[in-house]
């Protein structure tokens, strides 16, 4: 059956948001398309009728640094992120997350932006970003607003985005100043779909010995994309050691709401990878923060 | 306004108005006949439709074609014209000179420019049924333009995700690392370094490259989606979607009323028989009103219409009421009494029994007696190119069947039957196979694709999706193997009890045959001298189960070498001296009752793999921790093999040749044998080769085609270059000895003088090229052709205590994996694989079918997994059944052993099946050396044996 029947290709973001609101039928942003394509097949999206191709548009596509910020276009491919020298400066975590999304072909296409309005509680570019305090930028009839990146979740595969009104413009990540890094890593398994069974990203800000600063997101550690907090403010001014290590691995699993999902994992397992997880990580950071 | 899409493709630009839905890979191949990009999932999981997009490669299948627009697209037909006007690399390579391909030199005579990656892919053995390899080429291109000088890491990241079915992944990388060695030095591509044959012959035994090799490099292989005729239709067939039910009704109404539809056919029109299937013919054509769904594939009705489009919506407009009855979802299940019986005979297909020797004496006399319960899931053949058949009427009412098939002269007596016509109307003609592995031996579309043809009078093609695909066609059998074990304490096997559950599915297919040698390997390759076996092979409201590489051997293997390895721990014995005091030998008699008289190489299999084993690691079987990180332990896990090569059991086993000289002094071996990617085509042109002392490429291999071919029986049970091979071999010979007697005659000498030698024909003096032989020939009445039907050696049915097989082959294979244990997850390190196959006929096909048996045995191990629940197809998506990759690839060491079997050709034996069969329980023997964790249920579940390991 044809996915779609008209394929827009809009070339600013206000032609983009009128495209969206004069659309006849259903229409959809699409960037690189590798999740909504596949869901328009598959029958677990609603049919839509015309695509809204925001690749076209220059801001989406940007990737620079911003008054103080790292601006990443929502439609900037993954591919591009991680190969992108000032991620690698500023978001260590984000190229990580990026280089295991899919396989290269697929990153070639698939977007950050796509990864976050996907709104799945396990999604690696979106754990990224979280942990790395990232901003989102959205445009409507009226302009365009700057909110946090944990404001656009409502459930899992549900985004706050309103449909049919909004548009996904970017990120703003804040650069890293001296002795501050970040990592992400992840767990699979070998059988079904190539979701991770957990994953976790960390930015950690150092102070000689102890942590200045930190900020732990986990997937899927609730039904929307979910940050640690009790562990980070366990961790924060403690010195980098087994026992802040536990004490920061407790306070997690004292909030983090693990689920069990069919042919993926328990919840019994994923308390039991995090604690690898959580410690691997974090160390990976820290020792990126002494540079 | 309708959008234009402009574009360039392959250096030439193009303009076309834009289509709702189209992707870049319709695109390609329905407006620009580029078919060389391949559609095999359509879901962004295989990368077979890779092509480049301003340099980046993209999945073609999932990207829209109006995004293509402005950009500039490099698909595989345009790649060696890139190469030669990228400039700075220098100009294509050609194949002819270059090719280090044995004696004769093997490449076409007329070959186009390739590029380094298509020519170290041909050279390297890295193309087998050819379906990825575009997808593979196109990926390596965009990697070797960013970086000529990729480590095995880099090439690995960059090929993460593009599928080899055929698991060529060893051969894949050394292709490309051979390419980008060429292209950075100028030099010719280094061939591999491949072990050659230990048998004297000039052809055989020697390194070849594939006569279709080049077209399936350079893109212009042609598959059957590839093809169109003048006024095709599409079809779609509506499946049942339910997996047990009476259908009540069904309304095709709104579905004939469709604008652009031109059939739909339901039971009631069917003009012929209504059922088919391999041996038992249970399986419905179409469901009809009042009868009984056996399962969700079931077919319904099936539509024709002038668009793919068009079939597919009518076919969703059939509406369906069901009396929904409750599902048997197992074996064990459908044999409790009192559970509904899906067939009118019942629900046991077959209860099959091995006896010998007196099991109660045998336990009596044991030392030590063990007793364990394995399971295996259900997998999936996931061959890249989906299913399709096309059928066309002809102006003589016939009908046309174009298909890759693994049995085309079964199609051909299928199809005719249920269209009501003789055999002789029917004319299959098989195109080249994007792999088979069984699962292309019963009938897919081709009786739809006929009876719609039947009814419209045009050609129907019918492509199955990757997801009617994976819900269709019949699978590997799961099965529940209890199996008990007797032997004296110092470790001689006396008693071996099996009771195998098989899950054959809603349809016979080939159960009964599938779930007999599963039985009758049951006990292992070990001569045990108090043996019984029960098996009972159980219809379920599954998709069916048939033909999958390893045959029903596959999952006993991993019973009987898991509690092998139980039974040395509790002995403390080495695994390896336990399986070598046991194995089968020459003498030995089976479990069937059948004394082995020659060819068991299995000792030396065994052997070969310790001492490589023992030279890796002093202590292969004790664990290790990793230098560095002790929570990755180390070890090697050994499993042995056996798998007979032919049919066996009674079934005559035969396959003709037909081999024919012509003027230009070329030749043409033909039989309907089926190449579904393994090789055969190579090891026909070999022996035509070998035996006639030409060069290989004077030799054209033509099959698959009913009417040109004599039948060569299916591709099943590792037959076919015994069988086909003899046929080739004899009919070969049949024409020599012509030759020779007109030769003689005509020069007056005796025929054994007429000496056959580098390419000629010498008789008396004068040395004739073979152009000159034909006409000769001709100008002396003879026809220059031979026809040759072989027959193997008789074999006799299971009970009947004669010999069931005319040949066995042998393999052992150690596997070395790393347990993490904090988190369970495996990693195959290394796999000595060592293959007893009689004679190598040709060494690069070889390595193929090894490196590809052990990636679909690792794949069995750890990654697969086709999933049902109460009858409903969970893992409906290649996304949720994952193939191994090349990141899980393993180092393999493939270690050849030649114990000739006396009437192979040449002294050959199959080797397609045994090579994947002793690789799951290699590793999973592994785990269990590395952390303690006993694997009894596939595939491994690392939350299992993280789990063990916590609960410690």
């Amino acid at each position: 059956m044809n996915l779609w029947q008209q394929f827009l290709s809009p070339r600013s973001i206000p032609e983009a948001i009128q495209a969206l609101r004069s659309a006849s039928g259903a229409a959809i942003p699409i960037a690189g398309g590798t999740d909504l394509l596949l869901d328009l097949e598959q029958g677990r999206h609603t049919p839509i009728h015309t695509l809204i191709d925001v690749t076209t548009i220059p801001e989406l596509n940007a990737l620079e640094e911003r008054q103080g910020s790292l601006f990443i276009g929502a439609a900037v491919s993954l591919n591009r992120i991680a190969r992108h020298p000032l991620v690698g400066q500023h978001a260590q975590a984000l190229v990580e997350a990026c280089d295991l999304v899919g396989g290269p072909q697929v990153r070639n296409v698939a977007t950050l932006g796509g990864n976050v309005a996907h709104a799945l509680p396990a999604a690696d570019g979106t754990i990224a970003l979280l942990a790395l305090d990232a901003q989102a930028q959205i445009a409507d009839g009226s302009g365009l607003r700057t909110v946090p990146l944990s404001d656009l979740f409502l459930g899992p595969g549900k985004s706050a985005l309103k449909h049919g009104e909004e548009l996904l413009i970017g990120f703003s990540l804040p650069l890293l100043e001296a002795h501050e890094a970040s990592s992400f890593k992840r767990f699979m398994r070998p059988q079904g779909v190539a979701l991770p069974i957990i994953n976790l990203a960390v930015r950690i800000a150092r102070k000689a010995e102890s942590i200045a600063a930190i900020r732990i997101a986990v997937g899927p550690g609730a039904a929307i994309p979910w940050r640690a907090q009790a562990a980070e403010q366990a961790l924060t001014g403690l010195p980098f050691d087994e026992s802040s290590m536990s004490a920061g691995l407790e306070a997690l699993l004292a909030h983090v709401g693990f689920r069990s999902s069919p042919l993926r994992a328990s919840a019994d397992y994923r308390r039991h990878l995090v604690a690898t997880l959580f410690k691997e990580t974090l160390l990976t950071a820290w020792e990126r923060a002494d540079q | 306004m309708k959008d234009q899409i402009t574009l360039t493709v392959n250096r030439r630009s193009h303009a076309f108005p834009a289509q709702p839905g189209e992707t870049l890979a319709e695109l390609l191949r329905n407006r620009l006949r580029l078919t060389g990009t391949k559609v095999a999932c359509e879901e962004s999981e295989c990368g077979a439709c890779t092509v480049l997009v301003d340099s980046e490669p993209v999945l073609a299948c999932m990207y829209p074609a109006q995004r293509a627009a402005g950009k500039s697209i490099l698909s595989i037909e345009g790649l060696a014209e890139e190469y030669s006007h990228a400039g700075t690399h220098g100009s294509p390579v050609r194949a002819q000179g270059d090719a280090p391909v044995g004696a004769h030199g093997n490449a076409p005579s007329e070959v186009p420019s390739l590029h380094p990656l298509q020519q170290a892919f041909i050279e390297h053995g890295a193309v087998q049924c050819g379906y990825c390899i575009p997808g593979q080429i196109m990926t390596a291109h965009a990697l070797l333009q960013r970086n000529l000088h990729p480590s095995q890491e880099d090439l690995r990241v960059a090929l993460k995700d593009t599928l080899c079915r055929c698991g060529g992944y060893p051969s894949i990388e050394s292709a490309i690392l051979a390419a980008a060695q060429s292209m950075r030095t100028g030099e010719p591509i280094a061939p591999p370094l491949i072990p050659q044959s230990a048998s004297l012959h000039t052809v055989v035994g020697r390194t070849h490259i594939r006569p279709d090799a080049v077209e399936k490099v350079d893109g212009s292989a042609i598959y059957t989606d590839d093809l169109e005729f003048d006024g095709m239709l599409f079809a779609k067939v509506r499946r049942a979607g339910v997996p047990h039910a009476f259908l009540k009704s069904l309304d095709i109404s709104k579905a004939a009323a469709l604008p652009g539809v031109a059939s739909v056919l339901t039971a009631a029109d069917i003009p012929g028989e209504h059922n088919h299937g391999l041996v038992i013919f249970d399986w419905p054509v179409m469901i009809g009103v009042g009868e009984r769904v056996r399962y969700v594939g079931d077919a319904l009705a099936i539509v024709a219409a002038e668009t793919q489009e068009l079939a597919d919506q009518a076919a969703a407009l059939i509406e369906a009421e069901f009396d929904l009855q409750p599902v048997i979802s197992g074996p064990v299940q459908a044999r409790q009494p009192g559970v509904p019986q899906i067939h009118e005979k019942g629900n046991l297909l077959k209860h099959i029994k091995v006896r010998k020797g007196d099991l109660q004496q045998g336990f009596a006399e044991s030392d030590v007696i063990l007793e364990h319960t394995f399971h295996t899931p259900i997998y999936e053949h996931a061959f890249l190119e989906p299913e399709c058949s096309i059928a066309v009427p002809t102006a003589d009412d016939r009908m046309h069947i174009y298909v890759g098939s693994q049995i085309p002269y079964q199609d051909r007596s299928q199809v005719a039957r249920v269209l009501g016509w003789p055999e002789s109307r029917v004319r299959i003609l098989g195109q080249l196979m994007g792999g088979g592995f069984g699962g292309k031996e019963d009938i897919a579309g081709q009786i739809h694709a006929a009876l719609l043809a039947q009814s419209t009078g045009r050609p129907v093609k019918l492509l199955f999706d990757r997801h009617e695909s994976m819900l269709v066609h019949p699978k590997r059998h799961a099965t529940q193997i209890r199996i008990k074990v007797g032997a004296k304490q110092d470790g001689r096997l006396v008693a071996m009890e099996t009771e195998l559950y098989g899950d054959t599915g809603a349809y016979a297919s080939l159960g009964d045959k599938v779930m007999t040698r599963a039985t009758t390997h049951s006990a292992g390759p070990y001569d045990v001298p108090h043996v019984r076996a029960d098996c009972y092979a159980m219809y379920t409201n599954n998709p069916p189960a048939g033909a999958f590489r390893g045959f029903g051997v596959t999952q006993s293997a991993f019973a009987v070498e898991s509690i092998m390895d139980m039974l040395a721990e509790k002995l403390e014995l080495d695994p390896v001296a336990l399986r070598q005091m046991n194995a089968l030998d020459v003498g030995s008699i089976t479990n069937t009752g059948q004394t082995l008289l020659e060819s068991v190489g299995l000792k030396e299999c065994m052997e070969k793999v310790d001492t490589e084993v023992r030279r890796l690691t002093p202590q292969p079987f004790a664990p290790r921790p990793t230098p560095g990180a002790p929570h990755l332990m180390r070890a090697w896990g050994l499993a042995a093999a056996y798998k007979n090569t032919g049919l066996g059991g009674g079934a005559a086993d035969k396959s003709g040749a037909d081999l024919e000289l012509f003027d230009d002094g070329t030749l043409e071996i033909r039989s309907s044998a089926a190449e579904l990617g393994q090789g055969l085509v190579t090891v026909m042109r070999m022996v035509v080769a070998e035996e006639l002392a030409v060069p290989p490429d004077q030799v054209r291999v033509l099959v698959m085609d009913t009417d040109l071919t004599p039948d060569g029986g299916p591709t099943t049970a590792s037959r076919q270059t015994y069988v086909t091979g003899n046929a080739a071999r004899l009919a070969t010979q049949t024409l020599r000895n012509a030759i020779a007697s007109a030769m003689a005659e005509k020069y007056d000498v005796p025929p054994a003088q007429v000496r056959f030698d580098a390419g000629k024909v010498h008789a008396n003096g004068h040395s004739l090229l073979f152009a000159e032989v034909a006409s000769e020939m001709k100008a002396m009445g003879q026809q220059p052709r031979a026809l040759y039907q072989y027959e193997a050696p008789k074999t006799q049915p299971l009970g009947s205590g004669g010999d069931m097989h005319f040949a066995f082959s042998f393999a052992a294979q150690a596997a070395e994996v790393e347990v993490n244990t904090l988190t369970g997850e495996v990693r195959v390190l290394r796999v000595v694989a060592a293959s007893d196959v009689g004679t190598v006929v040709n060494p690069l096909g070889l390595q193929g079918q090894v490196e590809g048996g052990v990636m679909m045995g690792l794949g069995n191990a750890l990654t697969e997994e086709f999933i049902m629940h109460e009858g409903r197809v969970v893992t409906d998506h290649l996304a949720r059944y994952r193939v191994p990759g090349i990141m899980l690839t393993p180092e393999i060491t493939s270690i050849v052993v030649e114990h000739p079997t006396a009437e192979g050709p040449y002294g050959a034996k199959g080797v397609g099946e045994v090579s994947s069969i002793p690789t799951t329980p290699a590793i999973t023997n592994a785990i269990y050396n590395a952390v303690g964790v006993r694997v009894d249920k596939l595939p491994v579940d690392q939350e299992l044996i993280a789990r063990a390991l916590w609960e410690k």
